[in-house]
C-alpha cells in the first residue's frame, strides 16, 4: 500500500518533470527539471530498496553530472537555440529515433506478457527486512565478477577527461 | 557599459580563443563595493577571473577643495585640508601650514615644531594602522582590523585630549600651534609607544609569516622602481620598490632633522613588501615619537603672524611626507587675503595611477588586495 | 477514507520515533543555527577584544530571535531581471538538501530518522552534495555578475573538495567496515579507539575539505565579502537570504556530525573503556548544573524583568535536566534497589542512554564547529588558484594515498596478522611522509607559478601599451 503510493508519487513526478524538461525553452529550466526527474528516479530506487543505486544516482548524476551541466550552461550562453536544432531534417531524424525507441519499448512489454511465468509488470518488491543488504553485494560483484568491464569503463572515463582538458586548454602557437 | 567596451576593446589585441569559446566579462567594481575603500569605481574586463584591462572612474567625492581655497582666507582654508585625507588629517594640516609659513617667510618656533612632529608621527601610525586593518580585511583576515582599531583609538584619544577633535583635527595653525601641549602629553605618548612595540609584534605574528598571507601578497601587484618613478608614485609604494626616498630625510621639515630613524625599503615592490615597509615605518615612527618626547624645548608655540594674513605676491611649493606619500601644496598669492590659486599634489591620486599597471594579469581576488595596497583615500583622490 | 486514515495511523504508530526526529530536525535546526551564529559572534568578539552582541537579552542571548524576526518581516525582493522561478526555488533547494541530509545522522544512539538505511553516511554526503545546486542556480537566477562569479567559484570548489572529503571518508569506512552509522560507532567502541587516532591524515583532510565544502573561511571565496560583495547571495534579502544562511549553518552541523561519527567516536564518551575516567559520565549533569547556577547568579543583575525571567527559565531548565541526569547516574552507580524498581526510574533509565549519547555527540560537533570559527577569525582568505592548487595538488593526492595506506594497513592486519595499532602507525607515518613531499613539491611549483604570473603581467602590460 505505502509502497505503491510512494512509487506512483515518484513516478508521476518523474514523468511530469521529464515532459516539462523537454518543453522548456530556457536551458537552465530544462536542467532543473532534469534534476527533478533524476531525483524522483532515485526515489524509486530507494522504494525498491536499492539503496546504493539510489545514492549512486544522487551523487553521480545529480551531484556530479548535473552540476557540471549547469556549469556549462551558465558559461556558454544557450539562450539562443542553436540553428541546427531548428533545421527540418533534424526534426525528422528526431521523430524517427523517438518512434523506434517507442516501438522497441512496446515490443518488450508485449513480449514480456507472452513469456511464461513472471511478466515484466508483476515484479514485487520483497519487504525490506527480508532483503539482504545489497551494498556489499554490489561492491563484491563490481570488483569480482565484473572487474574487467569496470576497469575498462574507468579507463574510458579517464581518456574522456584528458580529452576534455585538452579541448578546454587555450590554443597557443608555442608547442 | 558601451563606452567601456569601446575604451578597453581598442587596446585589447585578439586573445587566443578556446575551443569552447568562453566569453569575456566586464564587471563594475564600485562605487559601492565593500572593498574599494570609499567610492572608487573600477571597471574590470575579465577573461575568466583574470583581469585583462581596467579603468578607474573617480570623482564621486569631488568637492572642489582647490576652488574653495580661492574664496577663503588663508586661515579659513586650513580646516578644509583636513577633509582630504581624513584618516591623516594632522599630516594634511602640517603640509598646508608649513606651505603658508614658507609663503609668509616665517618659521614656527622650535617647541611648536617638535609637538607638530610628535602629532604627525602619531598620525602616521594611526593611518598605517587603519590601512593594515582594512587591507587585512580585504584579504580575508577579520581580526587584525579590530586590533588595529584598538591602538588607533589610543592615538585618537591623544588627539582628542590635545585639540578636542579626533578625526578632522585642525591641530595646527599657520605660524605654530593654537593650543599648548596638555600636561600629560609626554606621558600619554610614551605609554602608547612603550606598549605599541608588542602590538606590532602581534600583527606580525598574525600575518607576516602566515603562508596564506604570503601567498596572497607575494608577487602580487608588482611595481618596478622605474615604473614608480615614471608614474610619480611616492611614499611606501615607492619605497617598497626599493627607492629610498623619504622627504623627512631628503628635505627635512618640522623637526625631523633632529631625530634618528631609518627609512625601510622593499626589494620586489609587491604587495608583501608594501606591507612590510608600512609595518617597519610604524616602528620607526614610534622611535621618532620616543625621541621627541625626551626633549620638547620650552618657549612660545606661535610665531609672530598677524591676525590678517597678506602674504607677498609670489608662489610657493612645499611638500611633506604624508603617511600615503608626498603631499605637496602649491600656493600662488596675489598679495591679497585669499590665495590666488591652490594646487594640491595628493599622494593617493598619483599612487592610484599605478593601479592599472599593478592589476593586469592578476585575478579578481588580487584586485581587492591591490586596491588596498597603495593606501588610497578617496577624499584625497577626488578632493 | 477510513482505510486511508487507519493506514496513516498505523504508519504513525510504527514510525513515531522517526517522525518525531524529523519534525525536531526541521523545527530545531533553524533555532540551533541561529544560536550557532550567536556563538560565532561571541567567539569572534572574544578573539577580537570586543564584547559582541549585548543588547537583546542578557549577553545578547535573544539576538538570534531578534535577527530572525527582522529577516522575516523584511520586504521580499525579487530583482526585475531575475529568473523568478529559479530565484524562488534555489534557496529552498539548498535548505532542503541540508535538512534532508540530517536524516541519516545519528544524534546519539536514539535520535536518527533513517535508522535502517544501510548506506548510512553515504546518504548524508550524497544528499548534502545537492546543496551546491541551490548556490549555482541562485547565483545564475540573480542575473548579476558578482552572483554568477560566486556561483561558479562555489561549484568548482565543491566539486574539487568533495573528492577529498569522499576519499577521507573512504579511509574511515575501510576501518569501520560498514557504512551504517550506528555500526560505525559500534566498531569504534569495539575497537577501543576513535579512528582519528588510526588515520589522523584522513581526519585532517576531511576537516579541511569540510571547511571548504561549507564555504567557510579561509575557503569562503563564493561569498568573499571584500571581493564579490556577497557572492551568490548578493541579490538575496530577507527570508530567502536567511534560508541560504540557515543552509550554510545546517551544513556545518552536517559535516561536523559526519566527522564526529566517523573519526571522533560518535556518541561515545572519551575513552569509554578506561575505568578510572568513569567520573566523566557525570559531566553532562555537572555541566548543566553549572550553567543553571550561573544563570541564577546572573538573573538578579539583569536590568529588565523580562531578561531576569528568561534567565530563571533557562536556569530552571538546566537544573531540572541536570537533576534527571544526576539522579539516573547516581542510582545507576549505587544500585539503589528501591529506586531502580520504581516505574518512573525505569522510564528515565530507558531515556538516559539516548540523552547521554546526544550530549557527547553534540559536544563533539560543537568542538568541531568551534574549530571552524577559530580558523575563520585567524586566517586570511585563499585566492582561487591557491585554493584549487591546495585541493588538487595536495589534498586529493594525499587523501588518495591515505586510502591506499589504510588499505595496506588493513591488509597487514588481516593477512600478516599484525596488530592494528602498529600497522596503522606505520602506514600513517608513510602517508605523512608523502604529504610532506607533496607540500614541498607544491611550494616549488607555486613559487614558479607566481613568478610566471609576474612575468606574464609585464608581458600583458607591454602588449596593451600605447
Amino acid at each position: 500500500m505505502l509502497d505503491s503510493i510512494v512509487f506512483y508519487f515518484f513516478a508521476g513526478i518523474a514523468v511530469l518533470s521529464a515532459a516539462l524538461m523537454v518543453t522548456r525553452r530556457n536551458a537552465i529550466h530544462s536542467a532543473v527539471f532534469l534534476i527533478t526527474t533524476l531525483l524522483s528516479t532515485a526515489g524509486i530506487f530507494l522504494q525498491l530498496r536499492a539503496e546504493f543505486l539510489f545514492i549512486g544516482q544522487i551523487i553521480l548524476y545529480v551531484g556530479g553530472i548535473m552540476v557540471l551541466f549547469i556549469f556549462v550552461i551558465m558559461l556558454v550562453r544557450l539562450d539562443v537555440p542553436l540553428p541546427q536544432i531548428r533545421s527540418r531534417a533534424r526534426q525528422w531524424v528526431a521523430c524517427i529515433v523517438a518512434l523506434v525507441v517507442f516501438l522497441e519499448a512496446a515490443f518488450i512489454v508485449w513480449m514480456s506478457q507472452k513469456v511464461p511465468g513472471q511478466g515484466l509488470l508483476v515484479l514485487r518488491a520483497a519487504p525490506a527486512e527480508k532483503l539482504p543488504p545489497n551494498t556489499e553485494d554490489l561492491g563484491k560483484s563490481l570488483f569480482g565478477a565484473y572487474l574487467l568491464p569496470f576497469e575498462i569503463a574507468s579507463i574510458l572515463l579517464l581518456v574522456a577527461m584528458i580529452g576534455a582538458v585538452v579541448m578546454g586548454k587555450k590554443r597557443t602557437d608555442a608547442p | 557599459m558601451n563606452d567601456l567596451a569601446n575604451t578597453i576593446d581598442d587596446r585589447t589585441p585578439q586573445r587566443p580563443d578556446t575551443l569552447l569559446g568562453a566569453d569575456e566579462l566586464v564587471i563594475n567594481m564600485g562605487p559601492q563595493h565593500p572593498s574599494t575603500h570609499g567610492v572608487l569605481r573600477v571597471k574590470l574586463k575579465l577573461d575568466g577571473e583574470r583581469v585583462i584591462g581596467s579603468e578607474c572612474v573617480i570623482g564621486y567625492l569631488h568637492r572642489g577643495v582647490e576652488k574653495i581655497a580661492e574664496n577663503r582666507s588663508y586661515q579659513q582654508f586650513a580646516p578644509y585640508v583636513d577633509r582630504m585625507d581624513y584618516v591623516a588629517a594632522v599630516s594634511n594640516g602640517l603640509g598646508y601650514c608649513e606651505a603658508v609659513e614658507k609663503l609668509l617667510m616665517v618659521e614656527a618656533p622650535p617647541r611648536a615644531r617638535v609637538i607638530r612632529t610628535i602629532l604627525t608621527e602619531l598620525q602616521r601610525i594611526a593611518s598605517h594602522l587603519l590601512w593594515l586593518g582594512t587591507h587585512a580585511l580585504d584579504i580575508g583576515a577579520l581580526t587584525p582590523l579590530f586590533y588595529c582599531m584598538r591602538e588607533r583609538e589610543e592615538i585618537l584619544k591623544i588627539f582628542e585630549k590635545y585639540c578636542g577633535a579626533r578625526l578632522t583635527t585642525h591641530a595646527f595653525r599657520i605660524g605654530g600651534l593654537q593650543y599648548e601641549a596638555y600636561d600629560t602629553l609626554e606621558k600619554d605618548v610614551e605609554r602608547f609607544c612603550r606598549g605599541f612595540e608588542a602590538r606590532i609584534q602581534e600583527y606580525s605574528d598574525l600575518l607576516t609569516g602566515n603562508s596564506i598571507w604570503l601567498g596572497r601578497t607575494r608577487n602580487v601587484g608588482l611595481l618596478k622602481a622605474e615604473d614608480c618613478i615614471a608614474l610619480g608614485a611616492s611614499g611606501p609604494v615607492l619605497r617598497a620598490s626599493g627607492v629610498k626616498w623619504d622627504l623627512r630625510k631628503a628635505m627635512p621639515y618640522a623637526a625631523y632633522d633632529q631625530y634618528k630613524f631609518e627609512i625601510p625599503v622593499g626589494a620586489n615592490g609587491d604587495t608583501y613588501d608594501r606591507y612590510l615597509v608600512r609595518i617597519e615605518e610604524m616602528r620607526q615612527s614610534r622611535l621618532i615619537c620616543l625621541q621627541a618626547i625626551e626633549n620638547i624645548p620650552a618657549g612660545p608655540i606661535m610665531a609672530r603672524v598677524g591676525k590678517v594674513l597678506k602674504p607677498p605676491p609670489g608662489e610657493v611649493y612645499h611638500a611633506i611626507e604624508a603617511p600615503k606619500g608626498i603631499l605637496g601644496y602649491y600656493i600662488v598669492s596675489d598679495g591679497g587675503t585669499q590665495p590666488y590659486r591652490v594646487r594640491i599634489r595628493p599622494p593617493s591620486f598619483i599612487n592610484l595611477q599605478a593601479l592599472d599597471k599593478m592589476i593586469r594579469g592578476h585575478l579578481v581576488t588580487d584586485v581587492v588586495a591591490i586596491i588596498g595596497t597603495p593606501d588610497i583615500v578617496l577624499g584625497e583622490v577626488d578632493r | 477514507m477510513n482505510a486511508v486514515l487507519q493506514g496513516v495511523l498505523a504508519f504513525v504508530q510504527t514510525w513515531w520515533v522517526e517522525l518525531l526526529c524529523a519534525v525536531l530536525i526541521v523545527l530545531v535546526v533553524p533555532l540551533i543555527a541561529g544560536y550557532i551564529v550567536l556563538v560565532e559572534l561571541k567567539v569572534m568578539a572574544d578573539m577580537q577584544a570586543r564584547l559582541g552582541p549585548m543588547r537583546v537579552g542578557p549577553h545578547g542571548l535573544l539576538q538570534p530571535i531578534a535577527d530572525a524576526v527582522k529577516l522575516l518581516i523584511k520586504e521580499d525582493l525579487i530583482p526585475d531581471n531575475a529568473d523568478q522561478f529559479i530565484f524562488w526555488f534555489a534557496p529552498v533547494l539548498s535548505m532542503t538538501a541540508a535538512l534532508t541530509s540530517m536524516g541519516a545522522i545519528a544524534f546519539g544512539p536514539w535520535f536518527q530518522v533513517a535508522r535502517d538505511i544501510n548506506i548510512g553516511l553515504l546518504f548524508v554526503v550524497g544528499v548534502s552534495a545537492l546543496g551546491p545546486f541551490g548556490i549555482v542556480l541562485g547565483g545564475w537566477a540573480s542575473n548579476n555578475h558578482y552572483s554568477i562569479i560566486g556561483a561558479i567559484r562555489s561549484t568548482a570548489q565543491l566539486i574539487s573538495y568533495e573528492t577529498t572529503a569522499g576519499f577521507a571518508l573512504v579511509s574511515g569506512f575501510l576501518l569501520a567496515g560498514t557504512l551504517k552509522v550506528s555500526d560505525i560507532v559500534q566498531a569504534q567502541y569495539a575497537g577501543h579507539v576513535w579512528y582519528v587516532f588510526l588515520t589522523p591524515v584522513g581526519f585532517f583532510t576531511y576537516l579541511i575539505a569540510s571547511i571548504a565544502e561549507t564555504n567557510r573561511a579561509p575557503f569562503d571565496l563564493p561569498e568573499a565579502e571584500s571581493e564579490l560583495v556577497a557572492g551568490y547571495m548578493t541579490e538575496y534579502s530577507g527570508f530567502r537570504w536567511s534560508l541560504y544562511f540557515l543552509a550554510e549553518y545546517a551544513n556545518m552541523i552536517v559535516v561536523g556530525a559526519v566527522g564526529t561519527t566517523l573519526f571522533l567516536g560518535g556518541w561515545l564518551r572519551p575513552f569509554p573503556h578506561v575505568a578510572w575516567l568513569g567520573w566523566v559520565d557525570a559531566l553532562p549533569a555537572l555541566l548543566l548544573a553549572a550553567v543553571g547556577v550561573y544563570c541564577v547568579m546572573r538573573a538578579g543583575k539583569q536590568p529588565a524583568r523580562v531578561q531576569a525571567m528568561f534567565m530563571w527559565v533557562v536556569a530552571l531548565l538546566c537544573i531540572v535536566v541536570a537533576l534527571i541526569f544526576g539522579l539516573v547516574e547516581v542510582a545507576h552507580a549505587s544500585n539503589f534497589a528501591a529506586l531502580q524498581a520504581s516505574h518512573s526510574f525505569l522510564l528515565l533509565r530507558s531515556m538516559y542512554p539516548g540523552l547521554y549519547g546526544a550530549f557527547w555527540f553534540l559536544l563533539k560537533v560543537s568542538a568541531y564547529i568551534y574549530i571552524f570559527m577559530w580558523l575563520r577569525f585567524t586566517l586570511p582568505r585563499f585566492r582561487f588558484d591557491q585554493l584549487m592548487r591546495l585541493g588538487w595538488h595536495i589534498l586529493i593526492p594525499l587523501s588518495l594515498v591515505n586510502v591506499i595506506s589504510v588499505g595496506v594497513g588493513l591488509a597487514l592486519e588481516s593477512s600478516l596478522g599484525w596488530n592494528r595499532w602498529p600497522a596503522m602507525i606505520l602506514t600513517s607515518i608513510a602517508t605523512l611522509f608523502v604529504g610532506m613531499l607533496l607540500i614541498r613539491w607544491n611550494d616549488k611549483h607555486a613559487a614558479a607559478a607566481s613568478a610566471s604570473i609576474a612575468a606574464d603581467n609585464s608581458q600583458v602590460e607591454d602588449s596593451y601599451a600605447g
